[in-house]
């Protein structure tokens, strides 16, 4: 490109706009829908649909194991994923604030670029816009994914189970730990990392041979706490945890100690949960755990009628407390 | 010391064991509080709340640092928080209490009011440097444990001449608040958990007057389920003696004398004030204000500041929660009028308050 910073004229819609769009998306995001320059993508998908979208407006917008760019690619092929679905194209918009360098934006495009070739999915519109100085902060992208559901019956949040049991594909509470460290410099943020990933081949592959998974969410923002609250308000239905079988790395119970949060209400960018009959638990743990990105995949709990639309933790000392929805964000604390 | 170790201190035999002798030691009805909000929080989140002896009973205190924290001095936050060239800097605990209406720093802050959270108040010393023209006031809430290292930073800006640095000392000292709290004649608690942060800094003779004056039970202790169920243990046990003194069983971290280098830097900066506490009232010589010499760093006297009483909220019962005269569920308003997305006082606020630990980790 012409000049090492974005400038307003990108945006134009004139011959900027156009270097900007031929010489870094299309020729990072080549493919030969997109390659039409056409005002809209034609794709043919059979049957039902999973569709989502999501802003990533993260900061920083490079952090130990990945960046805005891959984190945008990653979010939403996982959330398409999430019905049972194999994630098939994406759309994405790039809102750039003026006089964001070059550099950084090649390192996100480029970034980006490798996520969806990882994920098996093509970007097939887009859209790019460059806002004056202060109006953003940095680079925010939007994604929109649409995929096809392959399951049937389709997993959803209501449909959590009495006697189900309650799964995870890893470790929480890494990406939040790892952003927020970042943001604020803690050097206590040095060994963790994002596990920011697509998750959808791991997924197809579960969906595939398991007949019926009941749920299937990512612990986004809110964490494992949150997003469980959401099923069990969704589906009537208590989840009692395990607290000592939550896996959490040893660096983020140590992070998370210091500045008083609690790993369970951090978001996670690349695990999943799975709700299903006890009689699929293991078949199920056998699949996550041959695939990198379930190695640390476990039991966490079960779905009862103890509480219906609550989250109990049994503590390793026998306790039982509430996992309540979090109020806000977590801040850390005083002393 | 080594990670094992520590992990001792969760270790589900041994509190198992624990629990079983504080069981059959425990002969009638006792009633403890713990004084400090983040022993209130551990006793939730362990779960040890739902598997104490049901002749232990279980209050809360005074040492949760925003829930003392006065409305008048929410007041003087919000204040500040409105004037142009006013960067207020502050623990993210605070920024949620409510003040006058009901507003807080939040509200303030969405309403263009410059309001940084930091981790250690030598942030606010960056921020001043980076802000010249602009004052930066930095909330100074918190009990001995945050004020020698709040002490420290006022050392620092005038080392490095940094003049539009300020404290807003709101500082609280727990001794003097627990005096006041025993002599009053219808709290009937029979034995303290107390704060394992405070002693690391103050010791444990601070404490002294509890059993000498008052003849109750008091066990300095941390904060992992195994700390607490051997700290009430040994409460139950100091019980039967006339004057029993306070008991160190933090040994791993609070030395009997504390920390003197951390008191001195504290007195060097400060001296004792008296203070005003959230639902208890004015408390002599349980405060910390500026010396004389530090006096430029103090936002009271710079921004010309009058803390004095005014109306409580009504209805709220955070006095009496803090006092251990009643439990959070028995206010009118909890998890009614009160809840934590639209709290009334500060105990459903503050991640260490009390009536926010009911309301998050109570079963039943
Ligand atoms: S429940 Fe609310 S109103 Fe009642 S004491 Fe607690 S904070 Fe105050």
């Amino acid at each position: 490109m012409s000049s090492d910073k974005v400038l307003l004229d990108y945006g134009s819609g004139g011959k900027a706009s156009q270097r900007l769009i031929s010489e870094l998306f299309i020729k990072n995001f080549a493919n030969p829908e997109l390659e039409r320059l056409n005002d809209a993508a034609a794709f043919h998908i059979d049957g039902k649909i999973s569709m989502s979208t999501d802003s990533f407006t993260v900061d920083p917008i490079f952090f130990p194991g990945g960046d805005i760019g891959s984190l945008a690619v990653h979010g939403t092929v996982n959330d398409v994923a999430m019905l049972g679905a194999i994630p098939k194209y994406l759309t994405c918009a790039y809102m750039i604030e003026e006089g964001l360098p070059m550099a950084d934006l090649e390192r996100i495009v480029i970034s980006m670029s490798e996520a969806v070739k990882e994920a098996g999915v093509a970007i097939v519109t887009g859209d790019t816009k460059v806002v004056p100085k202060g109006a953003i902060d940095k680079i925010f992208i939007n994604t929109t994914g649409v995929g096809q559901i392959i399951a049937d019956p389709m997993p959803s949040g209501d449909r959590a189970a009495v006697g189900d049991v309650v799964l995870v594909s890893g470790t929480m509470g890494d990406h939040g730990l790892t952003i927020l460290g970042t943001r604020e410099g803690l050097s206590l943020a040095s060994n963790v990392m994002s596990d920011s990933a697509a998750l959808n081949h791991l997924l197809v592959k579960l969906v595939q041979e398991i007949p019926d998974i009941h749920v299937l969410r990512d612990p986004t923002r809110g964490g494992l706490a949150t997003t469980l609250n959401e099923i069990t308000t969704a589906s009537n239905v208590c989840c009692e945890l395990e607290e000592s079988s939550i896996p959490v790395k040893p660096e983020v119970v140590g992070g998370c100690s210091f500045l008083g949060l609690d790993p369970l209400y951090l978001a996670n960018e690349g695990k999943f949960l799975c709700i299903l009959p006890q009689k699929y638990a293991k078949q199920a743990l056998e699949i996550m755990r041959a695939d990198k990105l379930g190695a640390d995949a476990c039991q966490v709990g079960t779905i009862t009628d103890a509480k219906p639309g609550k989250v109990i933790l049994v503590t390793p000392l026998g306790g039982r407390r509430l996992l309540n929805m979090l109020e806000g964000e977590q801040l850390p604390r005083i002393c | 010391m080594s990670l094992k170790i520590l992990e001792q201190f969760k270790n589900p035999d041994l509190c198992k064991k624990l629990l079983d002798r504080l069981d059959k030691e425990v002969e009638s009805e006792i009633r403890f509080m713990e004084v400090c909000g983040t022993h209130t929080v551990a006793i939730f989140r362990s779960g040890l709340h739902s598997v104490l002896p049901e002749k232990v009973i279980h209050l809360s205190g005074p040492g949760c640092p925003v829930c003392v924290t006065h409305e008048s001095e929410v007041n003087a936050f919000l204040d500040l928080a409105g004037k142009d060239n006013v960067i207020i800097a502050t623990f993210g605990d605070l920024i949620k209490v409510p003040g006058k209406k009901g507003h807080c720093l939040k509200n303030a802050q969405a309403e263009g009011a410059r309001v940084e959270i930091i981790y250690s108040p030598f942030d606010a010393l960056d921020i001043a440097r980076k802000n010249p023209n602009d004052t930066v006031v930095f909330l100074g809430v918190g009990f001995e444990t945050t004020a020698p290292i709040i002490a420290a930073t006022v050392l620092m800006a005038k080392e490095q001449g940094l003049t539009n640095f300020k404290v807003l000392s709101f500082h609280k000292l727990v001794p003097p608040a627990l005096d006041v709290l025993i002599s009053d004649p219808e709290t009937c608690i029979d034995g303290f958990i107390l704060p394992g942060h405070v002693s690391t800094i103050i010791g444990i003779h601070p404490y002294d007057f509890i059993g000498a004056k008052f003849g109750k039970p008091a066990v300095v202790t941390g904060f992992d389920p195994v700390d607490i169920l051997q700290a009430l243990l040994q409460m139950v046990r100091s019980m039967k003696e006339e004057h029993p003194k306070v008991i160190n069983q933090y040994q791993r971290c609070v030395s009997e004398n504390g920390n003197p280098k951390a008191i001195e830097t504290m007195y060097q900066v400060f001296k004792p004030s008296d203070a005003l506490w959230r639902g208890i009232g004015r408390i002599p010589s349980s405060g910390l204000e500026f010396r004389d010499e530090y006096e430029d760093f103090d936002a009271i006297k710079v921004f010309d500041l009058k803390i004095g009483e005014c109306p409580s909220l009504p209805g709220c019962k955070c006095g009496d929660v803090l006092k251990g005269k009643m439990t959070p569920e028995q206010c009118p308003l909890f998890g009614k009028a009160c809840t934590p997305a639209k709290p009334v006082g500060p105990c459903m606020v503050s991640t260490e308050g009390s009536c926010a630990a009911y309301f998050k980790y109570k079963v039943d």
